[in-house]
């Protein structure tokens, strides 16, 4: 019987020939990915151990990125936790390079891998052809110590994407559509597997925005087939595949949806879940206080193109707080060389360094009782981006930035 | 503000700043009984909890020296503080204090003898007896006074807006 | 008798000559306020009874503490602040532009033989383009609003001349540093710093203004220096006779003067936790930090951001040392973009934020720990002032700031 991209991959994690939903394997894990959401509980965990030790030192990375720069002494504290243990062990480290995901991508995320990051959205390696999902500290310390964990092999959601989004459409339209479709739980404990002659119209960009948003319908890991896109991409940034891995033909999938890209139009997650989609013709004239370009989802190159095109020559509306933060220094500087950073402030709009910030609530950017924000963040949960009582919407790039100018929700051919 | 009255006394030292008396972190809360707490925190986080209405402060040379922050006089007096000696303030929460009604001394030798704890009697304008010592303290100018019998700057703007008598 | 700068800008703004003690009410050319204290300054206002301001056009709102918004009551500021200025017809308000004293005379809302005061201790920045302007509370902001007046006490001056060419790793930061440890915290308080000298004559507008800025450091009511000609160019304007007369008469009486020779001064620093405890960078070579800061009011800007890039180009910020720059305002941060100097830095390891008052003040943007040790180019060090009272927090100029950066630890540049 046929394999799907997910059972693959953990057959080869556990060292078996095959794999299949429903089973529970042994798996080696390839990278161990933490941030500073939670890595000072891991320490705390890991230094109460009996003779703790570090199974593969080279197989960790430890990033600082959800609340750089420190916003207050308690966020300090939790940085130097993870940096002065970093240090002692010979941790890869990183403070202050970007998003997470984003610095994953471009570092060290290979087809094939198996890859634990203690942070939910590590579900976005998918985008090329690995294997990451979100565990929580305790999950990621016994993988630290002793190099593996367990795994329920999960069952896999087919998505066969066909033809091409339309012009002023993106790959957030489309997966906030698909989570619109399914449910916000409606790929639990499972996989969702991206294939089918239509992949090829989406850069890698759209790739990790796609999968990134997968675990906002609860499943546990997003995966693209791995194509000339995503080769050249790991090629650019220096990385050979560890295996790619394509689903068989009879592979067994608990379901199937054919995804017609032209039928995508831009939509928008209303406050307070990701999967209370409407298309953004349904939302217009919502006034807002904050827009937000950036994150994991969205805070790349081409996504800061978009905005820049969209504001150029134009101003952030009164009152109106425009941020963009771009998802890691390597794309704060090619935006800065284009100009699209000058394109930005000359418009009014606060850029910051690369972080996390205003998707999760946090050091910049935070939103106050009764405001309104529309993001390109990951999640529009209550109080997400700051008071109990407040209201996230969730958009792509180009309609965050076409409300930033208008002072209300709007797309951006309307202005 | 001439009567005479005793207090107990908290001692400080030279240089207190603006950000000792209230540090920025707690300047965006609603209001200064918010604050309060907080007052003199980087220094000694419990003393707030220890000030009693009608204590006093002693310290030594520029005190309240740093920001602008008005909510420095405003807290000290919130806490109750009924003065505050020392031997030079810095201008700007000098000015600020009037303006709140605050009283100030300044003085050049309490600073250096006066014990936490113990009680001094203190008359404004006039003189400051502690250890059965008597200790000289100046007067201020008249535009200041005005503003103090007023009750504070609020207070004589209202009466020049012919909102109070 | 001759007069300072001080009392000639007194004088000429009441219409009849002044002295040291006077006090004396005067006519206020413009206000500052920002935004952490506009809630406080708009519920004095109308608590004293004000209905409108006394002169729209000469009231500048500016958000730069609270910018980015870290805590959710943040934005308040914001809203309450906006609703001040439509209420009462203001037109001059910046939300996302930088940093107040960056922008008063940035923007042009300063000039020479001004008059202005702002709600913010660091209001003696102003002095660079010759103004008098000094910081004050909410309360009598409030009274300035509603009536342009404001009394004032004319202060006596201390001169201080500086001749002669700096050293290239001196800068005016290193000046400013030394005068206040010779001066100590509170050796200028209610008078007025004067500045004169060759060096002084050299000096751009830029790095005047962290002198001036850094005065209330030592206490002072106010720092002036003559215009001239960078003067006219930074502010757009022609001298006039009466602008270029702001000068210190000969005959004038100062209550101290001070020299420096220029050749003689060296890098220093103000070491924790008082702005007076200066120090030598030699004296402590090798001391071990955490993090470089190179931003505010005091060195955020371009020429101070291109002097930390001359020093960190083709270099890496140390391993486990966290760079952190912030333009002091969006028009730097613009320039800083085009001439390639953020693109030095940021490629050197520098994390760059968004012009505002941040880290200085303590509220976001790299807040510290226990045990933490910090190199910054901002204006004070006090205990807690950019995290917990066990943050070691060391002063210097930017030049030196980018040498620590580089090295790890701190040493000259």
């Amino acid at each position: 019987m046929g394999m799907t991209m997910a059972e693959k991959i953990i057959a080869l994690a556990a060292g078996k020939e095959t794999a299949k939903a429903g089973d529970i394997e042994t798996v080696t894990l390839d990278k161990l990915m933490s941030n500073d959401g939670t890595t000072h509980l891991t320490i705390d965990m890991y230094n109460k151990l009996k003779n703790p030790r570090i199974a593969d030192v080279n197989k960790l990375v430890w990033i600082v990125d959800h609340n750089i720069p420190a916003d207050c002494p308690k966020t300090a504290a939790s940085h130097k936790k993870m940096r002065d243990f970093a240090k002692a062990n010979g941790i890869r480290f990183y403070e202050g390079e970007g998003v997470c995901h984003q610095v994953m991508m471009e570092n060290h995320v290979c087809p094939g891998d198996l890859i634990f990051g203690a942070d939910s959205h590590t579900c976005a390696y998918g985008a090329l052809g690995a294997f990451g999902t979100g565990v929580g500290c305790t999950d990621y310390l016994y993988a630290m110590v002793t190099g593996q964990s367990w795994l329920l092999v999960p069952e896999t959601l087919r998505f066969n994407l066909k033809g091409k989004l339309p012009e002023g459409v993106y790959a957030r339209d489309l997966i906030l559509t698909i989570i619109g479709r399914i449910g916000a739980n409606g790929a639990n404990y499972k996989a969702m597997e991206f294939g089918g002659e239509g992949l090829a119209t989406l850069s890698m960009s759209d790739r990790i925005s796609v999968c990134n948003l997968c675990v906002e319908a609860g499943a546990k890991t997003a995966l693209m087939e791995v194509d000339d896109i995503a080769m050249d991409y790991l090629k650019e940034h220096g990385r050979e595949p560890k295996a790619i891995v394509k689903a068989d033909e009879d592979a067994v999938y608990s379901a199937v949806y054919d995804i017609d890209l032209s039928e995508i139009c831009p939509i928008v997650a209303k406050p307070h879940f990701v999967d209370n989609v409407v298309p953004a013709e349904e939302s217009l004239g919502v006034k807002i206080d904050e827009a937000f370009l950036g994150s994991c989802n969205n805070g790349r190159i081409e996504d800061l193109r978009v905005g820049a095109k969209i504001i150029a020559g134009k101003k952030v509306a009164d009152k109106v707080r425009f941020l963009v933060v771009p998802a890691s220094r390597s794309v704060y500087l090619q935006a800065a060389e284009e100009g699209l950073l000058k394109i930005f402030i000359d418009a009014g709009a606060i850029v910051m360094n690369p972080n996390c910030s205003v998707c999760w609530g946090s050091c910049q950017g935070v939103i106050g009782e009764g405001e309104t924000l529309i993001s390109t963040g990951t999640r529009n949960f209550k109080g997400r981006a700051g008071h109990k009582d407040s209201f996230v919407y969730l958009a792509s790039a180009a309609t965050v930035t076409a409300s930033a100018i208008a002072g209300e929700i709007t797309t951006a051919d309307r202005v | 503000m001439s009567e005479k009255f005793t207090a107990r006394i908290w001692v400080l030292g030279d240089d207190i700043d603006t950000d000792i008396i209230i540090p920025t972190e707690y300047l965006a809360l609603k209001t200064v009984e918010d604050m309060k707490p907080y007052a003199f925190s980087p220094l000694r986080p419990e003393l707030a909890g220890q000030i009693q209405p009608g204590d006093m402060i002693v310290a030594g040379k520029n005190f309240g020296c740093g920001s602008s922050r008005e909510q420095a006089p405003e807290i000290i007096k919130a806490l109750g503080i009924r003065c505050v000696i020392a031997k030079s303030f810095a201008r700007i929460f000098f000015r600020n204090s009037i303006n709140n009604g605050l009283l100030l001394i300044e003085n050049g030798e309490l600073g250096d003898v006066v014990e936490e704890g113990k009680l001094a009697e203190v008359t404004p304008g006039e003189k400051v007896v502690y250890e059965g010592k008597e200790y000289e303290i100046a007067s201020l100018p008249e535009n200041l006074m005005e503003i103090l019998r007023a009750g504070g700057l609020v207070k004589a703007m209202r009466r020049r807006n012919g909102l109070d008598a | 008798m001759g007069h300072t700068i001080i009392e000639k800008i007194i004088g000429n703004n009441v219409g009849h000559e002044v002295k040291p003690g006077d006090i004396v009410t005067v006519n206020v050319d413009r206000v500052m306020i920002h935004d952490i204290f506009i809630p406080f300054v708009a519920k004095k206002f109308e608590e004293m009874g004000f209905s409108r301001l006394w002169d729209p056009d000469k009231v500048v709102l500016i958000y730069d503490h609270l910018v980015p918004a870290s805590q959710v009551d943040d934005t308040r500021h914001f809203r309450e602040g906006n609703a001040f200025v439509e209420k009462y017809g203001m037109k001059n308000i910046h939300r996302a532009d930088g940093i107040c004293h960056q922008l008063m005379t940035e923007a042009g809302y300063v000039k020479p033989g001004n008059i202005a005061f702002g709600t913010d201790s660091h209001t003696t920045t102003y002095g660079c383009v010759g103004a008098f302007s000094s910081g004050i509370g909410y309360t009598e902001m409030a009274g300035i609003l509603g009536t342009g007046e404001l009394w004032v006490r004319v202060p006596e001056t201390i001169k201080v001349t500086v001749d002669g060419k700096l050293p290239a790793n001196v800068t005016s930061k290193d000046i400013i540093l030394r005068l206040i440890g010779d001066l100590t915290a509170a050796g200028a308080t209610y008078k007025a710093l004067e500045f004169a000298g060759s060096a002084i004559e050299e000096m751009s507008v830029a790095s005047r203004m962290t002198i001036a800025n850094m005065a209330i450091e030592a206490g002072a009511k106010c720092a002036l220096f003559t215009p001239d000609e960078k003067t006219a160019e930074y502010c757009e304007i022609e001298l006039t006779d009466k602008e270029r007369d702001l000068v210190g008469d000969a005959d004038a009486v100062y209550v101290r003067e001070i020299h420096y020779q220029a050749e003689d001064l060296v890098p220093v620093l103000a070491c924790p936790p008082q702005v007076d405890n200066i120090k030598p960078v030699k004296d402590l070579e090798g001391t071990e930090i955490d993090q470089v800061f190179i931003g505010s009011c005091t060195n955020g800007r371009l020429e101070d951001l291109q002097a930390a890039a001359e020093i960190l180009k083709d270099k890496k910020v140390a391993p486990f040392v966290k760079l952190i720059v912030t333009p002091a305002s969006v028009k730097i941060y613009n320039q800083a973009l085009e001439d390639g100097t953020i693109e030095t830095l940021v490629k050197a390891g520098a994390i760059v934020t968004h012009p505002g008052c941040g880290l200085c003040c303590g509220r976001t943007g790299g807040i510290l720990t226990d045990h933490e040790r910090v190199v910054a180019t901002n204006n004070r060090n006090f205990l807690g002032r950019m995290g917990t009272s066990k943050v070691e927090i060391f002063l210097a100029s930017p030049k030196t700031a980018a040498a620590c950066a580089a090295a790890g630890k701190i040493v000259e540049a």
